[in-house]
């Protein structure tokens, strides 16, 4: 009991980090109805960003985490404006293959910058004390994973419901063209998705370094891809699906580990995902009004 | 396009002379012997992605030779002959063509590792030249699909040997009961390891209650940790590479894992002691092929003579195996009383009791070494000579 305990823990601390990368996905996908597979890449150059705040500027953990995410919204919106915009009017399958470019030239281009070698993030960022409840240890940066990520997740409710912004990305999403009519920026709309998305991969960026302490220039790859996966798990453009999806995906892949399948850890994830565009294409939360942004 | 096809069957050409210099030079070499010179080719990883491992053992290699020439041997001389692989099979190839037909070595030392030295092997068989290895440590270096490849040796220990080790050490020295071992399931040097630990730890009454294994380049154990701890071992044997080690150590003490933990010279390197973390670390092992901390007369002075030479830097173990391959030949080449290559090749297969600073050396029937580990303590973040084990 204490051992599923545990394990649901190591899920949810993981899901997370999927969850708050998922968010970008769908966000994104929800406005201009792209996959951005560039996405992932956002939260490796979102990790070193947070990592050369603490080692070359010594800032602590949540300046470090405030300057990767401004630092990862310019990023976002200049990857949209320069390798996007060009190619709205284009076809889908177009904007994707860019998106897959786009992904592989950040990737590379960090290369080229650092280097392939990984870095470590410091230990001590965060002085945090593990708990121990009946028999379940806690880390305290479990804690802080879920606190961080919760807060985020609240923050994007607020300005996607209460703000003038948050209107008019949920009215670009459900008619780019009456958006326009109506006198919404639909430009500078879909820069703020961007900008938002990109800024809660760099969240994740941080949040994953100081978890899991190793960062290299293609660690984005396989958590951008869980990410897509709980994203369409969820359903694609629906927010509060990204944050169901990744948590679930993060407890399934936990459990899968937990009865001896750690190997398959990945691959279920991957079944997952065909799975669901088999038998539920539109998502778990796909039946809901959707309320796409 | 016609440019371009006339270079191709130049190039064609080329390779054709080369590989036929190659095998006509197998009556004339060994003629590494002139003017009272031997020649010895060092084909090293000197440059690109392992380029520190070929550095290092150059520097071992020629502070040797620097020592064995103030009296030389039999009047004569070694000379070194390096050749820069690159950390590539092909350029290995290359290399190992070159340093036979050209410059006529007696016998290779190189490469670092396991498959640039496989990649030579056909090229040294057929040549009948020696070739050594200083760091390959895959068991099929010099046994191929059961057939020993006679004129392939090599100065480190085979991979099983240092799970062997661990379990010895696990058993008399922690006296531990219970184990978990922890693999890297993409990895032969990870599983090799792990199968021999197992097969003594049981042979020496020790019980292995759970296996668990990851892959390459993941980052998150805590799923596969949990499991460990709901077993209570006494012991953790993780045999994998220092990337994930490092998290390992960290994600398991974060889980509550007190227990020792133990790998191989996977874990050696700077990079492991920042992904853990010092305090986590602490009460961890692992078995090395030397350690400079080592309170052998032989080790010291060698420790003593490398720092002299290479602006007080402390040798690691690729210097010393670089070193001892370097005195292997020597004492080779003085028990065979010729640079003839295939008379070193009888003396290097005869070697028995030779004293080298990574112990004392046999060679079974394989062409690998018996000899003696160390195993080193991780104290604070460093390295510490916690005692060394004799096979």
């Amino acid at each position: 009991m204490e051992q599923f305990i545990q394990q649901l823990v190591n899920g949810i601390s993981i899901g997370s980090i999927y969850a708050l990368i998922a968010l970008g996905y769908t966000m994104v996908y929800g406005i201009v109805k792209l996959i951005n597979f560039a996405h992932g890449d956002v939260f490796m150059v979102g990790a070193f960003i947070g990592f050369y705040s603490i080692t070359i500027f010594h800032l602590g953990f949540f300046p470090a985490l405030l300057i990767s995410m401004a630092a990862c919204a310019i990023f976002g919106v200049l990857i949209e404006r320069i390798a996007y915009k060009p190619l709205r009017n284009a076809t889908r399958i177009a904007a994707l293959i860019t998106a897959i470019g786009v992904s592989l030239f950040i990737e590379y281009g960090t290369i080229y910058v650092r280097g392939a070698q990984l870095e470590s993030y410091p230990d001590d960022i965060v002085p945090l004390k593990n708990f121990d409840i009946f028999g379940v240890t806690i880390s305290g940066k479990s804690i802080l994973i879920l606190a961080v990520s919760i807060c985020l997740m609240i923050v994007l409710q607020f300005i996607v419901h209460k703000t003038k912004i948050g209107k008019a990305m949920r009215a670009v999403s459900h008619d780019m063209d009456a958006a326009r009519l109506m006198g919404i920026n639909v430009n500078n709309t879909i820069s703020a998705t961007f900008a938002i998305g990109s800024a809660l991969a760099g969240a994740a960026g941080v949040v994953f370094g100081m978890y899991y302490t190793k960062i290299e220039p293609l660690m984005g790859i396989i958590p951008g891809l869980k990410a897509f996966v709980a994203a369409v798990f969820g359903g694609i453009g629906i927010i509060p699906g990204a944050m169901t999806g990744g948590l679930i995906l993060g407890v399934i892949e936990a459990l899968v580990s937990a009865v001896g399948g750690s190997l398959w850890r990945d691959a279920v994830a991957f079944v997952v995902l065909i799975l669901i565009l088999i038998f539920r294409p539109a998502g778990l939360l796909g039946k809901n009004v959707r309320e796409k942004v | 396009m016609r440019k371009k096809k006339v270079a191709g069957v130049f190039m064609s050409l080329m390779v054709a002379a080369g590989v036929m210099a190659g095998c006509g030079s197998a009556n004339t070499s060994g003629d590494g012997d002139k003017d009272g010179v031997i020649k010895i080719g060092a084909n090293l990883e000197l440059s690109g992605g392992v380029a520190s491992y070929g550095q290092s053992i150059k520097e071992g290699i020629e502070l040797a030779f620097e020592e064995i020439n103030k009296e030389g041997i039999d009047g004569k001389k070694l000379k070194l002959v390096p050749f820069d692989n690159k950390s590539d099979a092909p350029e290995a190839i290359n290399g190992a063509t070159k340093l036979i037909s050209q410059d006529k070595v007696a016998a290779i030392i190189g490469a670092a590792t396991s498959g640039n030295t496989k990649a030579q092997i056909e090229i040294a068989q057929s040549n009948s030249i020696p070739l050594l290895t200083p760091t390959g440590t895959s068991a099929d270096v010099t046994v191929n699909k059961g057939k020993l490849n006679d004129f392939v040796f090599r100065t480190c220990f085979i991979d099983p040997f240092q799970g062997t080790v661990a379990a010895n050490f696990a058993a008399k020295e922690l006296n531990v009961k219970t184990a978990a071992v922890f693999i890297d399931s993409a990895s032969d040097y990870s599983k090799g390891l792990a199968a021999s630990f197992k097969e003594l730890f049981t042979k020496m009454g020790g019980n292995v209650v759970i296996e668990e294994a990851y892959l390459a380049k993941d980052t998150d154990f805590h799923a596969q940790l949990t499991n460990i701890k709901g077993k209570n071992p006494d012991f953790i044997f993780v045999p994998g590479y220092y990337e994930e080690v490092g998290l390992i150590v960290k994600q398991a003490r974060e889980l509550g894992l007190k227990v020792p933990m133990m790998g191989a010279d996977g874990w050696d390197s700077p990079k492991l002691v920042e992904l853990a973390g010092k305090d986590a670390l602490n009460n961890t092992f692992i078995t090395n092929h030397y350690s400079s901390g080592d309170s052998d007369q032989k080790v010291q002075d060698f420790v003593k003579a490398f720092k002299a030479k290479y602006k007080d830097k402390s040798p690691d173990a690729f210097n010393a195996l670089g070193y001892d391959s370097a005195y292997f030949i020597a004492d080779a080449i003085k028990r065979a009383g010729s640079s003839d290559p295939k008379k070193i090749q009888k003396a290097l297969a005869e070697t028995d009791g030779l004293e080298l600073i990574t112990g004392k050396m046999k060679l079974d029937k394989n062409h690998d070494p018996i000899k003696a580990a160390v195993i080193l303590e991780y104290q604070n973040g460093e390295q510490t000579f916690k005692t060394k084990v004799n096979p």
